[in-house]
């Protein structure tokens, strides 16, 4: 199967605002994508669809060959810990769990806590010595590394990352791509939820929206980083 | 990964860990003194009200039978049905002899007094030590029993030969005084008048009709009325349970119970219980409660265990509400924590669970040094209120180990069902 994901006439209604209009979109294994727009365009609340924690009213969202757009709950809960890594802008770590254990708890709730493997994913981004930190003790570009430790550890399909340089300074912003572009270089799907056209300039394609519709679909091009 | 994640919570967030603890210790404690104290409550109350008297009479079958049947209480046919003295010590052998905190014995003769006239002249023990068949000893008598009479002077002692007390109103009405000799004249069985001179040693206010008699050693007034060895009744002061149904019904007519009911009662401290092992021992006895004193007892300990009881169940409510306010407060605050954990993949139940480990693991340490303080709260009343040391009954254990489970749990209810409700994308994405 090419596609990871397809999205086919989604859309999203909350109350009188509709956040998503008709969305038509099927994104390859592999493939490194962004989703631009500006604040309301209806970013986010295709990341929360396409990372299974909302149902869209309207149309049909195929991840990995499973029609996830009608599930429970439960099962959406069941495919988002088997397929799904997710990078937040806010970092969102547990305050009093060290490094390397904020990485054991996705393998928990996945499978099996093994400590050693998660501290090889952590010498993966760069942190192997800052396993035993608490993240209140972590800069903000390692606190993001230590996301996306945390987001790697179970081998995802998709990775599904949230403004993941929002809160980054430009040295803590280029490391973070550089490990996207480890990432994708080893064949892994990335889809990155983006405002920065230089974020976005990073990935193979560009899919921008505007008022909950695509406006955009394509390559980057170089005017947009200028 | 579990057990790790609740070490570091609790290790890493003292401050609301210790918040929890304590609420829950605070609730324990009262819940732990009031029912150690309501449990022992019953031996407490019962101890205090002894000391105002018997609460059982004793006196030989045929003169009840009369009282019973034709209000007669004494004179002719009354004055010759007597109880065995050298029987008494039999009372401390029954089933329930620990629970018979005193007795003593009375005989009551007319006599005439010089310069009184007609009186009556009373004899009991006063602190009689007694060699029980069981081999141990015990004293038993008036002074005990009767502890809140007001005494001038001395009591007396059991072998003071010539020694009297006065009651009060007599003593006022003839103006007797501290050793003043009165010299009484009582007539024996055969009609022969037996005298002697006594002296008066105290003056004592019984607020009872004894405030009109000569009280003097049964063994003097045995004596003088040629009755060696008799006695008229007996006051008993014992430790029982207060009476229901079953305890009504037995002191009615005993053999109307079930052999099952029967076990029930004569194993129970119920006044009737003790008065019919009493009938066992002394013969041709008849043995009654003091029905008012015993209702009494049974109201006094009710209502008092229902206070404890109320105070009880408002402290583990009062509890139980600060420690839904704080687990609440406590999963409003981690909202994003919850979130994040069910966006990599928690299920609600493995949220609930996290949660209710927490909160019982705060419980489990407020639990134990609630209950230690409770013992300890337990203690300061039972000093306070009844002068006395509360024992710590090992069925409270138990007990406030499922009230810590049930404060815990029902206090984390409102926030388990915010948990429920909880969904990641509104938490993690503002959505």
């Amino acid at each position: 199967m090419k596609n990871i994901l397809e999205l086919h006439d989604v859309s999203m209604v909350y109350g009188s605002v509709t956040a998503l209009r008709n969305i038509t979109l099927s994104i390859r294994r592999g493939e490194w994508t962004a989703i631009m727009g500006s604040s309301g365009s209806g970013k986010t609340t295709l990341m929360n669809i396409v990372g299974c924690m909302n149902k869209p009213t309207h149309g049909t969202v195929i991840l990995d060959g499973e029609k996830i757009s009608r599930l429970n709950t439960k099962d959406l809960t069941a495919i988002r810990r088997d397929k799904i890594g997710l990078i937040f802008q806010e970092f969102h770590l547990i305050s009093y769990l060290t490094a390397v254990e904020n990485v054991m708890i996705a393998q928990y709730y996945h499978s099996m806590a093994d400590e050693e493997e998660a501290l090889q994913a952590l010498e993966r981004v760069g942190l192997g010595h800052r396993a035993g930190h608490l993240p209140r003790q972590l800069s903000g570009g390692e606190q993001q590394r230590l996301c996306i430790a945390r987001a790697l550890i179970n081998h995802p399909k998709l990775i599904l990352a949230d403004e993941p340089t929002g809160n980054l300074d430009e040295s803590n912003q280029a490391a973070v791509l550089d490990i996207f572009h480890q990432l994708h270089g080893e064949g892994s799907t990335i889809i990155v939820v983006t405002h920065s056209p230089e974020v976005a300039e990073h990935a193979e394609r560009i899919v921008q929206l505007e008022f909950g519709r695509m406006v955009r679909d394509g390559a980057p091009a170089r005017s947009m980083v200028a | 990964m579990f057990l790790r994640m609740i070490g570091r919570a609790v290790t890493r967030r003292k401050r609301k860990f210790l918040m929890t603890a304590g609420t829950v210790a605070l609730g324990i404690s009262l819940a732990t003194a009031m029912l150690n104290v309501m449990l022992d409550v019953g031996d407490k109350v019962n101890q205090a009200l002894r000391t105002y008297g018997a609460n059982i009479t004793v006196e030989s079958r045929g003169a009840s039978l009369l009282g019973d049947l034709y209000g007669i209480g004494e004179g002719e046919g009354v004055a010759d049905k007597f109880l065995r003295e050298a029987e008494l010590p039999k009372m401390k052998t029954i089933f329930w002899a620990f629970n018979i905190v005193d007795f003593t014995p009375y005989l009551d003769v007319r006599a005439e007094a010089e310069g009184i006239g007609g009186v009556t002249l009373l004899g009991t023990w006063f602190a009689r030590r007694l060699d029980i068949p069981t081999g141990e000893s015990a004293h038993a008598g008036v002074i005990n029993l009767k502890s809140w009479w007001d005494v001038q002077g001395p009591w007396l002692d059991d072998d003071d030969a010539d020694g009297v007390m006065v009651g009060g109103l007599l003593a006022d009405r003839h103006k007797l005084r501290i050793g003043d000799r009165i010299r009484v004249a009582v007539e024996d069985r055969t009609g022969e008048k037996r005298g002697a001179e006594l002296t008066v040693r105290s003056l004592f206010h019984s607020g009872d009709k004894e405030d009109e008699v000569l009280l003097a050693p049964l063994a003097v007034v045995q004596r003088l009325s040629g009755l060696e060895g008799k006695v008229r009744r007996v006051e008993v002061s014992a430790l029982t349970t207060p009476e229901n149904d079953l305890a009504k019904r037995a002191a009615q007519n005993p053999n109307s119970l079930s052999r099952h009911e029967w076990e029930i009662w004569y194993c129970t401290a119920y006044a009737s219980a003790i008065a019919f092992q009493i009938e066992e021992v002394l013969t041709e006895s008849r043995a009654k409660p003091v029905l008012q004193v015993a209702a009494s007892e049974g109201t006094i300990l009710q209502k008092t265990s229902l206070l404890m009881l109320l105070l009880t169940v408002l402290s583990l409510a009062c509890s139980a509400l600060a420690v839904a306010g704080l687990v609440t407060a406590n999963v409003m605050e981690r909202s994003t924590e919850i979130g994040l954990l069910k966006a990599l993949g928690a299920g609600d139940g493995e949220i609930v669970l996290l949660v209710l480990a927490e909160t019982l693991t705060a419980a489990l340490v407020g639990g134990v040094v609630g209950y230690v303080a409770g013992l300890g709260l337990a203690q300061v009343i039972g000093q306070s209120v009844f002068g006395a040391a509360v024992s710590a009954k090992g069925l409270v254990v138990p007990l406030v180990a499922l009230l810590v489970l049930a404060v815990t749990t029902g206090g984390s209810l409102p926030a388990c069902r915010m948990l429920l409700r909880l969904k990641p994308a509104e938490v993690l994405h503002g959505r």
